[in-house]
């Protein structure tokens, strides 16, 4: 019998390597798996390359894991924010390396690794600084900029509910980067408010299938209940 | 001669928006575009970060962190509205489904070549978001901005000082003083505030404009 079901955020995180190039999902606070980042930060891999929208918003979540000195560099659309000033410091004093890359095109990318796509022509970006050092085309008359897939070692999602084969279902606009993220990383963890059996999941509404699901775990009460 | 107030502004670009529409409007001065939208006509918002129908803001105390908009402000769903992941979402700004995306603006250059993104400034910190995709991804793109800079230079310019956010894509400027289309002819006054001539706007303005004729076609 297959369960993909983790006992604990620690187990579920323990095998991250030094260097992991690391998917986090969310926008802003949405969808952020804070319980995987707070047990990364305890696990303490170092040099990490972390994918996420943002860059850490406040003290909590992506914010204290870039606080903890753990992440060498982000890729993400928007990392300057009012309260990113944990991102901002890091950035000023050189301490962290920044891959700016538009909204779309970064999900577009993220999309493309889980994918199987090499890359692709994306009209987004073409003619500005982004696009400085990208092979440009034209194709039927219009400008495009070559983007590349964004693979991930693993993706750290949050989800509403899950069964024990990896099915996912989400909240709301929590859902935004998580299923795409699930489908680039080599090993996906969804951090889930509840566990249903196998079956409660109606297979119509099903977001993520489980074929792009490693490990699930649930929060604890302790870990909040969103 | 009267400047348009901010909400003004924003009611004058409600008024074209047609209902059946889908639109994506930015952050900053756009978002206050929602509350001059008809409410008794069917326009279906879209927000970057993954809905459709999106509606007001909620009552005090039924906040909801899951359900918020671009600029991570909590909102509503209405009757009828979906979720969506990221990569749909910009699919529906770059396959050109969305009709109208509503954007402010640093500068416009005649050519409609876009600077919203990024001032460039030593020490700045860059931040993209969505709004390359959105420049280069709707039917059509309005920006919304202040005609004139606090030190009085025009913002329409003949080409940006400021990093581009996307070449050649804003449809239409709607500022405090006038509203002007951006045709590969040049620009196209269609309206302006009352008391101001074409010859106020032009010296104000410092590039080319000319009156749209008066069967100008429609958005």
């Amino acid at each position: 019998m297959i369960s993909k079901i983790q006992d604990s955020m620690e187990q579920a995180v323990a095998d991250i390597p030094d260097g992991a190039t690391v998917m986090i999902g969310g926008f802003g606070n949405a969808g952020m798996p804070s319980a995987l980042i707070d047990a990364l930060i305890d696990q303490g891999a170092r040099e990490l390359t972390v994918v996420n929208n943002n860059a850490g918003n406040g003290e909590r979540g992506l914010a204290a894991l870039l606080q903890s000195g753990r992440v060498r560099k982000m890729i993400c659309s928007f990392p300057r924010q009012t309260d990113s000033h944990v991102f901002d410091a890091l950035y000023r004093a050189g301490k962290i390396e920044l891959e700016l890359t538009p909204q779309g095109n970064l999900a577009e990318r993220i999309r493309a690794a889980g994918a199987g796509i090499g890359g692709f022509f994306s009209p987004t970006g073409y003619g500005t600084l982004l696009a400085e050092g990208k092979e440009a085309r034209t194709i039927n008359g219009r400008d495009y900029v070559l983007e590349m897939p964004i693979h991930a070692d693993f993706a750290l999602i949050k989800a509403r509910a899950a069964d024990r084969w990896g099915n996912l279902v989400y909240r709301k606009t929590a859902r935004n980067f998580g299923p795409i993220m699930a489908m680039a990383a080599q090993v996906t963890v969804a951090e889930v408010n509840e566990v249903v059996e196998l079956g409660a999941l109606d297979p119509e509404a099903i977001v993520t299938p489980g074929i792009f699901v490693q490990r699930v775990v649930r929060r604890t009460v302790q870990q909040g209940s969103h | 001669m009267e400047h348009l107030n901010r909400d003004q502004l924003a009611a004058r670009v409600a008024r074209d928006i047609p209902e059946g529409a889908y639109v994506n409007l930015g952050i900053g001065l756009p978002t206050l575009v929602t509350a001059h939208l008809r409410a008794d006509l069917d326009i279906f918002l879209q927000s970057e970060n993954g809905l459709l129908g999106m509606g007001p803001a909620p009552a005090p105390g039924e906040e909801d962190e899951d359900l918020i908009n671009a600029g991570k402000q909590p909102v509503t769903l209405l009757t009828g509205g979906a979720y969506f992941h990221h990569a749909d979402s910009f699919a529906m700004m770059r396959g050109g489904h969305l009709d109208i995306c509503v954007l402010g603006a640093f500068q416009v250059s005649v050519r409609g070549d876009l600077a919203n993104w990024h001032t460039g400034a030593p020490g700045a910190i860059p931040a993209v978001g969505g709004a390359m995709d959105l420049a280069i991804g709707a039917k059509k793109v309005f920006v919304m901005m202040e005609h004139l800079t606090r030190e009085g230079a025009s913002k329409i310019v003949q080409n940006c000082s400021y990093p581009l956010t996307g070449v050649a894509c804003v449809d239409r400027i709607y500022t405090d003083l006038a509203v002007i289309d951006v045709k590969p002819a040049g620009l196209f006054v269609r309206d302006m505030v009352a008391g101001l001539s074409l010859a106020d706007l032009q010296a104000l303005t410092g590039v080319p404009l000319s009156m749209l004729p008066a069967d100008g076609e429609d958005a």
